[in-house]
């Protein structure tokens, strides 16, 4: 058995599980059952393959940042999610359990979104194959992300703004396991994330595990060797981060570092999304990992500049990942993620997520030698944080 | 005896059983609830233990839930509430809540205080078949209390017969594929059900809950199984009427119809 892999049962160490109620246990017994046959299923890949290849617009470059390089030191690489289809790399997940729910006979998908962009890439292959699609975002998302919320629409979804709770990520994803619940037998729900029941985060993991498996073919032709001295990405649930690192974990020679968003800091854990530093051991939507909650257990909420990573829980495998020290996770505050944005803009022309820019802010966090290999991922484009960088740096002025 | 097996053993038929959150409408309704409730002659009561997250509810419970919450509503604050309750009635009484306060308020440290406050039984719905044999079944056993589990139309037959092995005190039958409080008629697909699970003479009784709310629910569901477990109608009673007295009887009367 692998060192860090999942296990027979769904558990990676003590962390992942399916904590379901009874009405979900036959979808998630069915969806077990099935999801790694279908997957390895060679007219899937085919399928699979030809879609991210022509649709999806993979393999998305492997870029070396001349300048960036220079500043930090090192080799630095960066691998474009951004250029994906749709705008981040959630397409990749949103596209693969499409194609799975189909073989599967489902007719009807649910999804839940936060910043959107899980959202619209849900609604994008909803359209592009002809399904139902019902998206459950916060109302205060849908507030702050309306430009996402407009895609959706165009794009032929329902968007169903989520008033309980306090509206944001949790809450969508509570509504959309709801619903999962009410239409068992029809509907698949595309997590957006490596968070969830299993076999949900070892799904989503397998699906952008493309992006390791091209890192390691581009590096291989670029600097002669499939293996970096560092792979960083930003976590939210974990699942750039998990397609970053998936075919390198095993490897202990490479060394994995995420980036979790701390919003104002750590002090004050109301002002912050750092769940692996600040959270403790609980359940939350269906898997035991680490959670930001207070002492009765209630769930607290996330808080980030980013809406892609104020979530309160983290992917079961990002906690054991770190539990066992196999991954480093630095805290990025907002502040410390918006200069990394503008500094990437300036010096190499890419405007990045917010999201992707606390994986940027861990580089001046690290001491790197010269002839170090790093590869970072940039998960997503910054077209949808135009109003806060607008707002952030004054650029109406 | 447990007070839940009690019941059961007494062979009464169209039991009637109330959901309601603990800490709404208001934080320190708790035991006129129960104490009211037992007066008004229902049979066993399920405490709701709120949080922030309740996955399988519907929005009624899921609003009560976030009100018992800002109340200041929590486990501490609840037993400290219940302290005394068994001085004041023998009603049967389980708590029904999510894992994760469970888990911080500690499994076992929670029944301990369970029994020392005189409860029943838990309903944990987030806590599966397996998890619940691995890691809780035992705790359960040394302390004596009933853990309920529940089977739904999706349950197959042969995992009914698996859960009704695991669960004590009875077995709760969901009536349909939704979260709580979803308000349907039970038709003919879902009485087909109740008879399904009827004829496969389970070892544990049977209580059917989720949308029951009136008599034609109560009646049609208490014909194929002991009785019914009645919770958003509650909880919505309570918000609906003056006094608490007021709105377990408007409930009763239309469960009832009398
Ligand atoms: C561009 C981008 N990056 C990262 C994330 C965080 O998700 P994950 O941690 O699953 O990669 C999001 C989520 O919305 C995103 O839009």
């Amino acid at each position: 058995m692998s060192k860090y892999g999942i296990d027979e049962n769904g558990y990676y160490g003590r962390f992942g599980g399916a904590y379901v109620p009874e009405i979900l246990q036959k979808n998630i017994t069915e969806l077990k059952a099935n999801y790694l046959k279908i997957m390895n299923d060679p007219t899937f890949k085919a399928e699979l393959n030809q879609l991210l290849h022509d649709y999806v617009g993979r393999p998305t470059p492997l870029y070396y940042a001349k300048r960036m390089s220079e500043k930090y030191g090192c080799k630095l690489y960066l691998k474009r999610e951004d250029l994906c289809h749709t705008g981040a790399h959630k397409l990749n997940n949103a596209l693969g359990q499409l194609l799975l729910a189909k073989r599967m006979g489902k007719t009807r998908i649910v999804a839940e979104t936060g910043a959107g962009q899980h959202g619209v890439g849900t609604a994008t292959v909803c359209a592009l194959m002809n399904m139902e699609c019902v998206v459950y975002m916060g109302a205060t998302d849908v507030k702050r992300q309306y430009l996402n919320v407009q895609r959706m629409r165009m794009l032929g979804a329902k968007v169903v703004p989520v008033t309980t709770g306090n509206a944001t990520l949790k809450d969508a994803t509570n509504e959309a396991i709801r619903d999962w619940c009410c239409n068992p037998a029809n509907t698949h729900y595309i997590i957006g994330s490596v968070v969830g029941p299993d076999p949900f985060p070892d799904m989503v993991a397998r699906f952008q595990s493309v992006i390791s498996e091209e890192i390691k073919k581009q590096l291989k032709a670029q600097e002669g060797r499939e293996n970096p001295d560092y792979l960083i990405a930003c976590v939210g649930g974990g699942s750039n981060a998990a397609g970053t690192f998936f075919h390198y974990i095993e490897d202990e020679s490479v060394k994995l570092y995420a980036a979790e968003a701390a919003g104002e800091g750590l002090e004050d854990p109301t002002k912050s999304a750092a769940t692996i530093h600040l959270g403790r051991e609980g359940v939350l939507h269906g898997s035991r990992t680490l959670i930001m909650m207070d002492d009765d257990g209630q769930i607290t909420e996330a808080f980030s500049i980013s809406a892609g990573l104020d979530y309160p829980g983290i992917g079961p495998m990002h906690a054991f990942l770190a539990d066992k020290g196999r991954s480093k996770v630095f805290a990025v505050t907002d502040e410390e993620a918006m200069a990394a944005a503008l500094e990437l803009t300036k010096t190499e022309g890419i405007i990045p997520a917010i999201e992707s820019a606390h994986a940027l802010a861990v580089l001046p966090k690290c001491k790197f030698k010269k002839d170090d290999v790093v590869v970072l991922t940039v998960s997503g484009r910054g077209d949808k944080d135009m109003n806060t960088y607008a707002d952030h740096f004054h650029l109406g002025e | 005896m447990n007070r839940i097996d009690r019941l059961f053993q007494s062979g009464k038929k169209d039991i009637l059983s109330i959901f309601f959150t603990a800490g709404f409408p208001h934080l320190n309704d708790t035991v006129e609830i129960i104490k009211t409730l037992d007066k008004k002659g229902v049979d066993l009561i399920e405490i709701g233990v709120p949080f922030s997250d309740p996955m399988a509810d519907g929005p009624v419970i899921q609003h009560s839930n976030q009100v018992a919450l800002a109340n200041g509503m929590s486990q501490k604050v609840l037993i400290e509430q219940l302290k005394n309750i068994r001085k004041e009635t023998d009603i049967p009484l389980i708590f029904m809540g999510y894992i994760n306060p469970t888990l911080q308020y500690g499994f076992e440290n929670l029944c301990k205080k369970a029994v020392e406050i005189g409860i029943d039984g838990f309903i944990i719905p987030d806590i599966p078949l397996d998890v619940y044999q691995k890691e809780y079944a035992e705790i359960i056993k040394k302390y004596d209390l009933r853990f309920i589990l529940l089977v739904t139309p999706e349950t197959p037959e042969e995992r009914v017969r698996l859960i009704d092995e695991v669960s004590s005190g009875f077995v709760y039958m969901v009536s349909s594929a939704s979260t709580t409080g979803a308000q349907q008629n039970f038709n003919e697909t879902k009485q087909a059900y109740f008879k399904k699970i009827e004829n496969m003479n389970l070892k544990n009784p049977t209580l059917v809950g989720f949308g029951v709310s009136n008599k034609e629910t109560f009646d049609a569901a208490a014909a194929h199984s002991r009785g019914c477990i009645i919770g958003s109608a509650f909880v919505r009673a309570l918000e609906d009427n003056p006094t608490i007295e007021a709105a377990a009887e408007s409930l009763i009367s239309k469960v009832r119809g009398k």
